[in-house]
């Protein structure tokens, strides 16, 4: 249960948390339910924000949670 | 004066210049530079939500303004990541326009065309109106018209480096057989250089550092709005021929001591 294989991998940390709902994840980044600009994809695949609420998350999962900043 | 609109992807803009976002010396100077520039598109970068940014309140200072969000997918370097970041901002900017980056070598920025090629094509058949940086080729822009890409956007030079644009001719030449509008990107160091763009037949120029990194970011925005206006009004006057040889403008009858 300790492998590497089975971490979750959050914003391309390996991060050490049992499986459980994508918002209690995003309530650790500190990312609320409405926040503007925000967006999650798991394993390569947008999770709409419709969905986060109703969306587990596994062991190994890959999540990407990101924000709009200034670019060019 | 007949109104001239910019038509991008079936959406009309009055303004032909495109301001990036990034690197202003506060956010005060950014606003009053977005004002001073005049553009309606401004371009926003994604990343990850752990990284440390000045962003907040960003995105409600630009809806309030009521600017037309761009998203990039600056420095993504595969096809994968491009695709994946571009979807990110759709979700998180409920907008289906991409500027698409695909950036092959860290060092000069220069666009990955292969790469570009297959992600803009995998893009416009999800949905996505798209808007690629390229390089200046001819040959490339046109492909990348072909795979159904909304406008194309060729460097004038490397980004950042404010070296304006090394290759005039090619310039020309992509706007002269371009079926879709051509938007100058990267290398602008100047007003002048957005006028040439202007002038050499572009339909709008996109830039950021030229105005972000100047000592005076709101004055410099100011001088690329009207160096935009200036070079797209010359456009559409039609520039006298280049002569090799001095012709008087004044009338050379009645001259005195003849």
């Amino acid at each position: 249960m300790t492998g590497d294989a089975r971490m979750m991998k959050v914003n391309g940390k390996p991060r050490d948390r049992a499986a459980g709902p994508l918002l209690a994840l995003l309530a650790e980044e500190g990312v609320a339910p409405d926040a503007r600009g925000v967006a999650v994809a798991v394993n390569g695949a947008v999770v709409p924000r419709a969905r986060w609420g109703g969306h587990a998350l596994a062991e190994g999962d890959e999540i990407e949670i990101v924000k709009v900043l200034q670019g060019g | 004066m007949a109104e001239d609109k910019l038509t991008i992807g079936g959406r009309e803009f009055a303004s032909r210049l495109f301001l990036g976002t990034a690197g202003y010396p506060n956010q005060q100077v950014f606003l009053d530079a977005l004002d001073a520039s005049g553009a309606e598109i401004v371009t926003v970068s994604i990343r990850r939500v752990d990284l440390e940014g000045g962003a907040e309140g960003l995105l409600e200072l630009l809806s309030a303004r009521r600017r037309w969000l761009l998203p990039n997918t600056a420095g993504c370097a595969t096809v994968k990541d491009a695709v994946l970041t571009a979807q990110l901002a759709r979700e998180a900017l409920e907008t289906n326009w991409i500027k698409l980056e695909l950036i092959g070598d860290r060092e000069t920025l220069y666009p990955d065309v292969e790469q570009l090629l297959r992600a803009a094509e995998q893009l416009v058949a999800d949905g996505f109106t798209v808007l690629p940086y390229c390089t200046d080729d001819p040959i490339v822009c046109r492909r990348l018209a072909d795979v159904g890409c909304a406008a194309v956007m060729p460097l004038g030079a490397p980004i950042g480096t404010g070296l304006g644009i090394l290759n005039p001719y090619n310039i020309e030449t992509i706007c002269a057989r371009s079926e879709v509008p051509v938007v100058l990107d990267a290398g602008i160091g100047t007003a002048s250089d957005a006028a040439l763009a202007m002038e050499l037949g572009c339909a709008a120029v996109l830039l950021n550092t030229a105005v972000s990194k100047s000592t005076d970011p709101v004055r410099m925005a100011a001088a690329m709005r009207h160096g935009v206006e200036g070079g797209r009004l010359a456009r559409l006057a039609g520039r006298i021929p280049k002569r090799l040889r001095a012709e008087a403008s004044s009338p050379e009858l009645g001259l005195i001591g003849t």
